[in-house]
């Protein structure tokens, strides 16, 4: 029985045309995946299902009772329930209250948080999950705060949950508990609409995918029918000849990067080199001290003790711009939070990291500055009409290129990749890989920061891991193993 | 490729509107105003709004680095009246020569400013607080200094600031006009003018930039006194009279300007050009509403309202885009 059915659904925006007359339909108890590229339109359709996006076109039919449009409140008493990549959860109340938040169980005028706590157990227990209703949710972690949010959709009776790429934030660990709670929703009748770029959650998860591009539906296929290559085919319309791009031999013997004893900002006493046309991965568990080392070298975080040379100068830079001046570039892990200047063009966010070297009497040299973004715009192919398009009307892929576009134009000679993938697709990912390889060919060096394996074994020359803010080991590519990478990054 | 250079059109069209619909507004403004009194479309009439909102416009350039950095300052008003009492001090207690008179209080005000900036990026102080703060310590210095007494007899080339013309047009008008181009500039040409709109729009990414934040904020509130500061010279040789509440609200009627020419009061976004427009309907509106008689209370009220009307327009848009 289909629970709920898209039928033509059309959205358009000015300038470009989001979605484009797709119509899929959702079985009850499947967990049905949507796949594509960045701006391939998924954000778009799960917006119209739950009334955030009101369609041109198409009709939205629930279980039997169709829409043309919706509104969040239509959406939400209809048994549609969204666990987005941001959490609405209110840190300093009780996982129950957060549950119930807004429709508080009352005896009377009175909150009855025993009722609630009550409540919110028993959904706990249905899923066998184990967290006390009493605790605070600022004292969870990133993997227990997304349960919360899924009870909190559960006890709304929700019977079609959307979840946005849910184990991006997680742990391996905590991915696992996911899964697990995933494969019990569907055998209560919860029909889940999974979004993800990870294919083998995709491909263990799921029953069927359907798979957009460009804001059109390319199919809808069984899981089981197909297969990795396949899916990727459908989604980049392209052949990808190989994930990780090979690069020709270019570790020189000349150091550039030399840290030694490095602490402070939850670092404790790293020591490390990084050669000139390598490239160095740094691996370990969220919080382990990867991009706290990364700020230190950065000049973002202050370091209590050692010492960092570049070049076999001291630099030890206090601010970014020392950083940046002494020849170091960070691309940020959190591209919204840290990297995209969201209401500047695409001109502006490539140049703002330099604007002063391409100024005279403080204005901008403003010729240059559209030689250089225009320069990146080709070489490093940027999808856009044009440079004076504002950053925020990108996809994140796009939006990716534009803030390495801003550090290759910084001329660096160590580039910091903190997550450069994280939430981007198969083909823009490929891309980035290229210009990695493209800047150690060049002599320069990169250090990557990834929590996705195959993504940093794929990737570099030697990785170092990190646990508890210290090194707890270093491997050769020839060493490079799955397991002996986690063993490093789970020791206590 | 036909059907998306048209939608590319209408998306141009729809732009346009919303870059330049407050223009329209002021055309609306004046139409009713040219038909509902006798006198409005008089050429000295309209001269004469422009010499009234030239203050309002000098002083809105500084303001509008402030908003788009993200933060507020409540202290113009106070500092406009600080910079009357104490140039007229200066002039007429002190007998000083006014070119040194003007520079003196003119780097007064900057400093002022350059104050609330340091405040609030190293103690980390919410704007609002500090400058709310910052009113008052300076209404009651201005207040010290004049003991409520008018102070007035300045030398007759200072009145040439405020009263002087250059061939038909009011100097006021002519410094408001070099100002505003002067702010455009900054926003538009320089480095630190995108550097304020970078740090009004996320300021940890313009800090990982390698911007120098601290820097940017004691530059932007420094120009917001400085610009200030020459509104209030301006204001001095107009009125021929140092009183202690000549900029009382002064900064409501400011940050209306500025919202009004979409300056964004949640940081990062808006452009000079608007400003003019902003300026110039209050403007209209005051002096459209003297003309047709209506008490000052009730100007209170339809002034109160286009600030709110103003705010909820940049608030509403603002939501749309998130």
């Amino acid at each position: 029985m289909n629970i709920l059915e898209l039928k033509n659904i059309t959205k358009k925006y000015p300038g470009v045309i989001a979605l484009n007359d797709v119509s899929i339909d959702f079985v009850k108890g499947e967990a049905h995946a949507l796949v594509g590229e960045n701006g391939a339109g998924k954000s778009t359709l799960i917006k119209s299902c739950t009334g955030a996006v009101i369609p041109n076109e198409g009709k939205i039919v629930i279980e039997g009772e169709e829409f043309s449009s919706l509104t969040p409140q239509l959406s939400e008493a209809h048994g549609i329930g969204v666990i987005y990549q941001e959490f609405n959860l209110v840190g300093e109340l009780s996982v129950a209250e957060n549950i119930f938040l807004g429709r508080a169980i009352r005896k009377g005028l009175v909150v009855d948080k025993k009722a609630m706590a009550r409540e919110a157990a028993k959904i706990f227990e249905q899923f066998n999950i184990d967290i006390d209703p009493n605790e605070l949710v600022g004292n969870l972690t990133v993997g227990y705060q997304q349960l919360v949010e899924i009870a909190k959709a559960l006890s709304q009776k929700a019977r079609i949950l959307i979840m946005d790429e849910p184990s991006a934030p997680l742990t391996s660990a905590e991915a696992e508990r996911l899964y697990e709670v995933v494969e019990k929703l569907k055998a209560s009748g919860v029909t889940i609409i999974y979004i993800s770029h990870r294919m083998e959650e995709i491909f263990r998860l799921t029953e069927r995918i359907t798979v957009l591009r460009d804001g059109q539906k390319i199919d809808t296929v069984k899981t089981s029918e197909t297969n990795m290559d396949d899916l990727v085919k459908l989604m980049v319309g392209r052949e990808l000849k190989e994930t990780y791009p090979e690069r020709k031999a270019c570790i020189s013997d000349e150091v550039l990067l030399d840290v030694q004893n490095l602490s402070g900002n939850g670092v404790k006493d790293i020591s490390f080199q990084i050669k000139k046309g390598e490239v160095l991965g740094f691996a370990g568990l969220i919080g382990a001290g990867r991009t706290e080392t990364a700020e230190l070298l950065f000049g973002a975080a202050k370091k209590t003790a050692g010492t960092i040379q570049l070049n076999g100068k001291e630099v030890s830079p206090k601010t970014p711009r020392d950083a940046i001046d002494s020849g170091i570039a960070l691309v940020p892990e959190d591209r919204k939070g840290k990297g995209a200047l969201m209401e500047m063009t695409i001109r502006s966010n490539t140049s703002i990291a330099i604007l002063e070297r391409i100024s005279k009497c403080f204005t901008i040299d403003s010729k240059e500055e559209r030689r250089l973004a225009e320069e990146y715009k080709q070489s490093i192919r940027i999808k856009t009409p044009t440079i004076e398009q504002k950053i925020k009307n990108l996809s994140g892929g796009n939006q990716q290129k534009v803030i390495i576009a801003r550090w290759l134009a910084s001329e660096p000679e160590l580039v910091i990749f903190d997550e450069p993938t994280r939430g981007i697709d198969v083909g823009a990912k490929s891309e980035i890989y290229t210009l990695v390889n493209a800047l150690v060919e060049d002599g320069k060096s990169v250090l990557m920061i990834s929590s996705e394996m195959e993504e940093v074994m794929g990737m570099s020359d030697r990785i170092i891991v990190l646990c508890d803010g210290k090194i707890s080991g270093s491997l050769d590519r020839k060493d490079f193993n799955q397991e002996t990478i986690m063993n490093f990054a789970s020791q206590k | 490729m036909g059907h998306l250079e048209n939608l590319k059109g209408a998306a141009k069209a729809v732009n346009f509107a919303k870059r330049n619909g407050i223009y329209i507004v002021l055309l609306v403004l004046i139409g009713f105003f040219a038909f509902a009194t006798e006198n409005f479309l008089v050429s000295h009439n309209l001269m004469n709004v422009a010499r009234q909102v030239s203050m309002l416009g000098i002083a809105s350039v500084g303001f509008a680095f402030v908003l788009l950095l993200g933060g507020i300052d409540l202290s113009v008003g106070s500092v406009i009246t600080l910079v009357n009492v104490v140039c007229g001090w200066l002039l007429v207690n002190q007998g000083m020569n006014p070119v040194l008179a003007v520079v003196l209080t003119v780097i007064m005000a900057t400093l002022i400013g350059f104050a609330n900036g340091w405040i609030i990026a190293n103690i980390q102080m919410p704007p609002l607080i500090v400058t709310l703060a910052m009113m008052i310590i300076i209404e009651g210095i201005a207040f010290l200094i004049s003991k409520g007494v008018p102070i007035y007899g300045f030398p007759e080339s200072f009145a040439v600031i405020g009263q002087g013309y250059i061939g038909p047009i009011p100097v006021p008008v002519v410094i408001m006009i070099v100002i505003l181009s002067i702010g455009a500039f900054i926003l538009n040409k320089t480095y630190f003018g995108r550097y304020f709109y970078a740090l009004g729009g996320n300021e940890e990414a313009a800090k990982l930039s390698g911007i120098k934040v601290k820097n940017v904020k004691y530059l932007v509130y420094s120009l917001s006194g400085f610009f200030a500061g020459i509104a209030g010279i301006v204001i001095l040789s107009r009125t021929n009279s140092a009183t202690s509440n000549v900029g009382e609200g002064m900064e409501l009627e400011i940050l209306t300007a500025c919202v009004l020419g979409g300056i964004s009061v949640t940081g990062g976004v808006g452009r000079i050009s608007n400003i003019v427009a902003g300026v110039l309907i209050l403007g209209v509106l005051s002096n459209g509403m003297v003309l047709m008689n209506v008490t000052e209370f009730t100007q209170m009220v339809i002034k109160g309202s286009v600030l709110l009307i103003a705010v909820a327009f940049d608030c509403l848009q603002h939501r749309k885009t998130a």
